[in-house]
């Protein structure tokens, strides 16, 4: 890994790929049961709550607020130290791993509960990566 | 399952330990399992039941000479050897074997054919969505929990730092320890930020070793050359392996409901626990542990460490080894926390505590998302 200087970038799988039509269009696209409602992530083509098949793909606010995180010192490729490691809870109510950016990367600037937006970089012609930053 | 039906009648772990370049992976998994047998006055052919991780089971029976009538290959990370001792527990009780031998062995810090985490690659789910943003190593995963949990009971970083400080003061008492020299929260403080708010002292180390353990039912427990150790309960769960998606931050689903078996089982109460061992891979997970074990209230487990409880003296003596943070590490060191709970249970632990009789070990894996508990103890009932 060392002599890597690129993101480690996902490998989309069919039951993914969705998701990764949607960073490159500029949405963050979740699921719900079309049965008992949950909205979940990762993305999987059934229901985790009830198991129902019946299932839906829509486009999340991008809406979010900072859950928890470090702030890394560890070299990882494309990532270059201090940069945080985070996890934010969307509005619609699932959690997933991101990067905060468009603010230091300090304990100062990133508070627990701040309001956050979701951003998207492209890191190549197929994946599109979702970040979050403060809320404008 | 009945308590104290299975008992371990060896316990060895790896001849060196701390940097071992010349020795690979899977020779790590057989050294201690050679000392082990040896212990217990066994060979490969005594053995019908295997289980391991890292390398997988039936390498080792074949590596080893043995043929099984059993395996369990069960890997999730460092609590892997918890619930390969509850599933063989299981096996011996159900007739399936009579005599089970669980291996570890890992060239954590020299990587001599060493295995990685299989879950952390592009295509599976957290290689697409947590490996991307830096989650991909225990530093920037297994951490990232704790903030949460700090600002939720008005805690500080530097609270964490006496559990680095207290192992060290057993880690002392280890001649085996890699790490031996006193330290202060100052000195924990002022290492080097590894994660913030993790610094260096506040993380595990990466070293080489292995051990083994044998298990077989209780009755034939007297025949073997050492004193028995007895299984007086198990527990496991998993939420993992992502850490994003953990049910909270503050407390461990998987750890509350691992040790909510493992008490139930063995029948025991909290007062009855002379010694505890909990996977510390970094300073934190002994705070959810001994929170979620039911050991402290939410929130009161680091100033029940702070205040000594676990220190050499104290109430609870908790990772007598001197733990991943001082002991040693090679990656999933869960066996490590068992075998020091059987060395305590035997009156042989060099920091021992004196007429311990019970001693739960408590492992974490994935990355901090998975949990077993086994609970020891020196009689069956």
């Amino acid at each position: 890994m060392t002599d890597q200087t690129e993101r480690v970038l996902p490998r989309p799988t069919p039951e993914t790929v969705h998701f990764w039509e949607g960073t490159r269009t500029g949405e963050l696209r979740l699921q719900k049961c079309d049965d008992c409602g949950k909205i979940y992530f990762p993305p999987r083509p059934f229901c985790p709550e009830c198991g129902s098949r019946n299932v839906s793909t829509f486009a999340a606010s991008g809406r979010a607020t900072l859950y928890s995180y470090v702030i890394s010192h560890i070299p990882a490729p494309g990532l270059g130290p201090p940069y945080s490691v985070a996890v934010v809870t969307l509005e619609e109510g699932p959690r997933l791993m991101t990067n905060i950016v468009g603010c230091d990367q300090t304990p100062e600037a990133l508070t627990l509960d701040m309001p956050l937006e979701v951003t998207f970089e492209a890191q190549n012609d197929e994946i599109t990566l979702p970040f979050f930053k403060p809320a404008a | 399952m009945a308590r104290g039906t299975v008992a371990v009648v060896g316990a060895a772990e790896t001849t060196e330990m701390g940097v071992i370049p010349e020795t690979s992976e899977l020779q790590l998994h057989a050294d201690a399992a050679l000392n082990a047998m040896a212990e217990a006055g066994l060979t490969a052919a005594d053995i019908d039941g295997i289980a391991a991780a890292g390398e997988a089971p039936d390498v080792l029976a074949q590596y080893l000479g043995i043929t099984p009538a059993w395996l369990d290959g069960t890997l999730i990370g460092g609590s892997s050897f918890m619930l390969h001792v509850r599933h063989a527990m299981a096996a011996i009780e159900a007739g399936l074997c009579t005599t089970v031998l669980i291996t570890h062995g890992e060239s954590g810090r020299s990587r001599v054919e060493a295995k990685g985490f299989p879950e952390f690659i592009g295509g599976k789910l957290a290689g697409q969505f947590e490996v991307p943003y830096g989650g991909s190593l225990p530093p920037t995963m297994f951490t990232i929990p704790v903030l949460r949990y700090l600002q939720t009971h008005g805690l500080r970083p530097e609270d964490m730092a006496p559990v680095s400080v207290v192992q060290r003061e057993w880690a002392a008492l280890n001649p085996r320890a890699t790490f031996k020299d006193p330290i202060t929260v100052n000195d924990v403080m002022n290492s080097r930020m590894v994660a913030y708010p993790f610094t260096l002292l506040m993380c595990c180390l990466r070293t080489d070793g292995g051990g083994a353990l044998i298990l077989t039912s209780a009755d034939r427990a007297n025949d073997f050359p050492r004193p028995p150790v007895y299984i007086l309960g198990a527990g496991e769960s998993a939420e993992g392996p992502m850490v994003s998606q953990l049910d909270d931050f503050i407390s461990s689903k998987a750890f509350r409901l691992s040790g909510e078996r493992a008490f139930a089982e063995a029948g025991i109460s909290h007062d009855d626990v002379d010694h505890l061992m909990i996977y510390d891979a970094f300073a934190h997970v002994p705070l959810y542990g001994l929170e979620d074990l039911g050991f402290c209230k939410p929130g009161e487990a680091a100033a029940f460490v702070g205040d000594r409880n676990t220190a050499p003296g104290g109430s609870l003596p908790l990772n007598t080894n001197g733990g991943g943070l001082s002991y040693m590490h090679s990656g999933m060191y869960g066996m490590y926390a068992m075998q020091e709970s059987i060395r305590q249970l035997r009156g042989i632990a060099p920091a021992q505590v004196p007429g311990a009789q019970v001693s739960v070990a408590h492992g974490v894996g994935g990355m901090f998302s998975v949990a077993g508990t086994i609970i020891f103890g020196n009689e069956p009932a």
